[in-house]
């Protein structure tokens, strides 16, 4: 990991040592709202970034608190760059301002008193004045802020403030960076933009990067591997797209964006194609999952079903990729609404494996999704454009065929 | 000595603001002005470390502490005054250290008079200065230890800065009650001109002498001081946030 520097980067300049990693052992009792859970999690991270994900609640920023020494585990050991900064049973606790590590906050607790350039000069006050003046200058010229730097943090954007936050910590050659919803107090469009000028500063940094967010589209966009924390524990783990796209708990299927989760059971398994069958029990334990980013779900009841005669009789099976499962296993299917297609006649000649029928209850808008219920023996929220709505001549109560690819159906554990 | 003394008799005659001046006992004035410095600067030592501790320590009797340093805000001045004159006189070891050290006590004297006005001014540093920099962000605290500052100088270059109105407050305050001080002088220092004569036993001198025209010029010039030392500190209090706005 320590020779190859494939572009000259400047702040890679910068680090005259290669980071050696962090390895993470913490159990920590957390006090929150709801009786409290347990954060308790082991990891080790490389360079390169690595997006912590989860619900807000999760133990994200207890977890970054325990490595940068704000808060104590009960027991546990962390190393960073090959130094121990935490172990319970040797008893060692070195304080935050001798462990080296970068901390980023949500709210950048940037220095309102100070200019950019003392900003960022802050935390190099062991320097001779002439390496300080230096290494902040390049700091400021390779983030693109030099210009900034007589500014007070109250004149400057939220980008430009995120810029003078990182300099300013990564002027120190931290051991380890930690960034904590950095993006999360900026307005959404500039968000995407500035998540990909934060992305193009971190990526050749030659310390592990440890990125906490709980936003799908940061995932994608900037974590190369990622952990997902749930109640204080790390329930999957792997390349973003592993993770988001199979995932494993409800609490991760609603917050990787399957508006559609049903309760279903294995009916046949077909080894030789890759493929099972399984056969829609009801829709999952909350009814229909209208997944926010937040993960918070709002529940429709079936009201519809039983009128209309269709549950029981007639079973809805669904083809879906094959697991390790048995006949008369009993899992979760995941479906993102953004997958399924919709049409107004039964379609012919198609790949799909999955065809269902049904009518459509409703059609409501949201930004420049319309979102259409349609009622096939169990409720199925479908995204379509506006122009495939007027288009398609869509009301309620027509017949309409939804048509699900296999690997669109995502298997969750039970 | 006392120049207001001499022209007593003509009170009937409406002096004007340069005889009011003239008739000021100036030696009392200047011994209060050196007294409220010297306390201001000693408050200001004692008071930083203090009001820092009171702000930040998470001991659990604190609060003990913290009512303790409020006693002088709501006793009688006498009764500090009291205790302070028998802590400092011959019988007790701090009296006797003294004047084991200097040949003479400390009662009725202007360093006698030093340490009764820095304990009875005490909250009036302390206070504001633990006010603000309880207020000053705890996450900026925390970002400066993230960057290896140790907690020293994260007080001068975080906590002290952002308190700056805070700090300014307190030293207007103590250097006002200071001068306005008038109970625990008279215990503890006694009415000696020059020594421990101030400005406000100057003016119940002059009224038991029925030197009405002498008191009134003298609380005149007091009324005025502490008129311009609490317009700084509301002026300060109010401009601080439109230099510094939070981001």
């Amino acid at each position: 990991m320590a020779t190859t520097v494939d572009r000259v980067n400047p702040r890679t300049a910068l680090y005259p040592t290669n980071g050696t990693g962090l390895q993470v052992r913490v159990r920590r009792t957390l006090a929150g709202d709801a009786g409290g859970f347990e954060l308790d999690v082991a990891f080790a991270l490389e360079k390169g970034i690595t997006i912590l994900f989860g619900p807000s609640g999760a133990g994200k920023t207890t977890l970054l608190d325990c490595i940068a020494g704000l808060t104590n585990p009960d027991q546990g050991r962390i190393v960073a760059g090959g130094r121990v900064l935490f172990d319970s049973e040797e008893q060692s606790n070195l304080s935050t301002t001798e462990r080296n590590i970068g901390y980023v906050f949500q709210d950048l607790a940037l220095f309102p008193h100070l200019t950019v350039e003392a900003n960022v000069a802050y935390g190099l006050g062991g320097l001779r004045a002439e390496d300080r003046k230096q290494r902040v200058a390049g700091a400021l010229e390779s983030l693109g802020i030099l210009v900034l730097r007589r500014r007070r943090p109250a004149e400057l954007s939220g980008g430009e403030r995120q810029r003078v936050a990182l300099a300013r910590t990564l002027v120190t050659q931290p051991s380890v960076l930690l960034l904590d919803e950095p993006l999360a107090a900026l307005d959404l469009p500039v968000r995407m933009k500035i998540a990909d000028d934060l992305r193009r500063s971190i990526q050749a940094l030659p310390i592990p990067v440890f990125y906490v967010t709980h936003s799908r589209d940061e995932v994608f966009m900037l974590g190369e591997r990622m952990l997902m924390l749930e109640r204080g524990k790390i329930i999957a783990e792997g390349t973003p797209h592993q993770v988001m796209s199979a995932p494993r708990s409800e609490t991760v299927a609603q917050l990787a964006g399957f508006e559609n989760v049903f309760e279903a059971q294995v009916t046949s398994v077909h080894e030789e194609r890759g493929t099972m069958t399984c056969e829609i029990l009801s829709s999952g334990a909350k009814a229909r999952v209208s997944g926010t980013a937040d993960g918070t779900a709002e529940a429709v009841p079936f009201q519809n079903l039983e009128r209309e005669g269709r549950s029981g009789s007639n079973a809805i099976e669904l083809e879906t990729p094959l697991v390790r499962a048995e006949v008369g296993t009993k899992l979760r299917v995941g479906i993102s609404a953004g997958d399924v297609l919709l049409a107004t006649s039964a379609p012919l000649g198609l790949s799909a494996r999955n065809i269902l029928t049904g009518r459509l209850l409703s059609l409501s808008q949201r930004d420049m999704i319309v979102v259409a219920r349609v009622d096939c023996g169990v409720e199925m929220s479908v995204h379509l454009t506006l122009a495939a709505r007027d288009s398609l001549e869509l009301r309620p109560g027509r017949q309409v065929w939804l048509i699900v690819k296999t690997h669109s159906c995502h298997l969750l554990a039970g | 000595m006392n120049i207001a003394a001499v022209t007593s008799q003509n009170e009937s005659d409406s002096p004007g603001a340069i005889t009011l001046l003239w008739r000021m006992d100036w030696q009392a004035f200047w011994l209060t002005f050196r007294l409220a410095l010297i306390v201001t600067a000693l408050l200001l030592a004692l008071g930083l470390p203090l009001a820092y501790w009171i702000a930040f320590s998470r001991w659990r009797w604190k609060f003990l502490f913290e009512a303790f340093v409020a006693l002088p805000i709501v006793l009688p001045p006498t009764v500090l005054g009291f205790y302070v004159l028998i802590a400092l006189g011959e019988r007790s070891p701090l009296g006797r250290w003294w004047e084991s050290m200097t040949g003479h006590t400390l009662a009725f004297t202007f360093e006698g008079l030093v340490i009764g006005s820095v304990l009875y001014s005490l909250p009036f540093a302390v206070q504001p200065f633990a006010a603000s920099f309880s207020a000053v962000d705890s996450r900026l605290l925390n970002a400066s230890a993230v960057l290896g500052v140790a907690k020293f100088r994260t007080f001068w270059r975080v906590i002290v800065p952002l308190s700056f109105s805070g700090l300014v407050t307190g030293v207007a305050l103590t250097f006002a009650h200071t001068i306005g001080e008038f109970g625990v002088v008279l215990m503890v220092g006694g009415n000696i001109p020059g020594v421990t004569r101030t400005l406000s036993i100057n003016i119940f001198d002059q009224v038991q002498d029925l030197n009405y025209a002498g008191a009134n010029a003298t609380a005149l010039v007091l009324i005025a001081i502490a008129f311009v030392l609490l317009s700084i500190v509301y002026s300060l209090n109010r401009s601080v946030w439109s230099i510094w706005p939070r981001p």
